[in-house]
C-alpha cells in the first residue's frame, strides 16, 4: 500500500488519472475522500472559508490545508487570503476546471453503477 | 490432530467498483447537503423582502382604519412568502441543488409552526380587539422561528432570529405608535442588513 506522502509527490505535477479503475480513468486528485468533500462542498457554495470547510468536513487544520493545497495546485480551487479586521480569512472557490472535473467524476461514478446494474 | 490452517489468511471479498462508486456518491450527497446549509437561506431574497416591508410599513402607517392596516401587512406577508420561495428556488438552481434539500427542509419545518401560530393569533387578537399586541407577536414569533431554523444553518441566521426577538421584546412594552417603525426596523431593516451579509458571504 502506498504511503500518503507518495501520492502527494506524484500529484504535484498536476492532475493524474488512475488507470484501470473503470472504462475511463478516474481523476486521482478528486478521488481522494477529503478532496472530494472539499470540491463537493464548494460546488454548492460560491465561496467557503477555511473554518467553514473544516466544520463541514469535520477534519483538522493540517489535513484540510494539505488537501486544499493539492486542489489549488491542480487548478481546481482558487484560494484568497484576506483580513477581516485583524483576523486572517482564507476563502476557497471552485474554478471552472474544478467544476468540470467534479462533473466528470460524478458522471464516471454514475456510469460505473449503471454498468454494474446492467452486467 | 491440530486443524490445518492456511498460512496466508483468506482475503475478504474485494469491494466491487460499483459499491465504491455508490459509497462515493452517498458521501458527495451528504457533504453537499451539509454544506448546503450555508446557502439554503436566500440573502438577496431577504433584501427584497426588507424593501417591500419598508414600503408596507409606510402604507400601513398611512392606512385610515385598523382593517386597512392589517390588510397591508397581510398582503406583505404573502408577498414576502412568495419572494422567499422564488429566491430560494433561484439560489438552489444556481447551485445545482434540489430546492427541497435537507437543510432547506429543516429550515422551513422549524419556521412553519411559528408562522402558522402567528397567522392564527393575528386573527384571534384582531377580533378580540387586542390589536396593539399584534406587532410584538409577529416580531417575536418570526424571531423564534428563524432562530430555531437557523440552528441548522450558519451563525448569521440565528443571530438574525435573535435580533427579531429583541425587537419584539421592545415592541411588547413600547407605545402603540411605535408599531410601524418597529415593524419597519424588523421586517425591513433586519431583513436588508442580514440579507446583505448572507448574499455577500453565502453565495447570494
Amino acid at each position: 500500500m502506498a504511503k500518503p506522502g507518495s501520492a502527494a509527490r506524484v500529484e504535484r505535477s498536476g492532475p493524474k488519472m488512475v488507470a484501470g479503475a473503470g472504462a475511463r480513468a478516474l481523476d486521482r486528485i478528486i478521488h481522494e475522500r477529503l478532496r472530494l468533500g472539499i470540491v463537493g462542498a464548494l460546488s454548492v457554495n460560491e465561496t467557503l472559508t477555511f473554518k467553514e470547510l473544516k466544520k463541514i468536513l469535520g477534519t483538522t487544520d493540517g489535513n484540510l490545508s494539505v488537501h486544499a493545497r493539492k486542489l489549488e495546485e491542480a487548478g481546481y480551487v482558487d484560494c484568497e487570503k484576506k483580513f477581516e479586521g485583524r483576523l486572517p480569512r482564507t476563502e476557497y472557490r471552485l474554478t471552472s476546471a474544478g467544476r468540470a472535473a467534479f462533473e466528470n467524476y460524478l458522471t464516471h461514478m454514475e456510469a460505473l453503477i449503471r454498468a454494474a446494474r446492467q452486467g | 490432530m491440530a486443524a490445518v490452517r492456511p498460512i496466508r489468511p483468506i482475503a475478504p471479498e474485494p469491494i466491487g467498483l460499483h459499491t465504491q462508486a455508490m459509497d462515493n456518491l452517498r458521501f458527495i450527497r451528504s457533504t453537499m447537503e451539509s454544506a448546503g446549509s450555508f446557502t439554503a437561506v436566500p440573502g438577496r431574497g431577504g433584501m427584497l423582502m426588507g424593501v417591500t416591508a419598508l414600503v408596507a410599513a409606510i402604507a400601513a402607517h398611512l392606512s385610515p382604519t385598523p382593517r386597512a392596516w392589517l390588510a397591508v401587512w397581510m398582503s406583505e406577508a404573502v408577498l414576502a412568502l412568495a419572494i422567499g420561495l422564488v429566491f430560494s428556488w433561484r439560489k438552489a438552481s444556481r447551485n445545482s441543488t434540489p430546492l427541497l434539500s435537507k437543510p432547506f427542509r429543516r429550515f422551513v419545518l422549524a419556521l412553519a409552526p411559528s408562522v402558522f401560530a402567528g397567522a392564527l393569533l393575528t386573527f384571534s387578537l384582531y377580533f378580540e380587539g387586542v390589536r396593539q399586541l399584534i406587532p410584538a407577536m409577529w416580531l417575536l414569533l418570526y424571531g423564534a422561528g428563524v432562530t430555531s431554523g437557523g440552528a441548522f444553518s450558519v451563525r448569521v441566521v440565528p443571530v438574525m432570529g435573535l435580533s427579531f426577538l429583541a425587537l419584539g421584546s421592545v415592541a411588547a412594552i413600547a407605545p402603540a405608535v411605535w408599531a410601524d417603525p418597529l415593524l419597519a426596523a424588523g421586517f425591513g431593516g433586519l431583513h436588508i442588513l442580514f440579507g446583505l451579509v448572507i448574499a455577500r458571504r453565502y453565495g447570494g
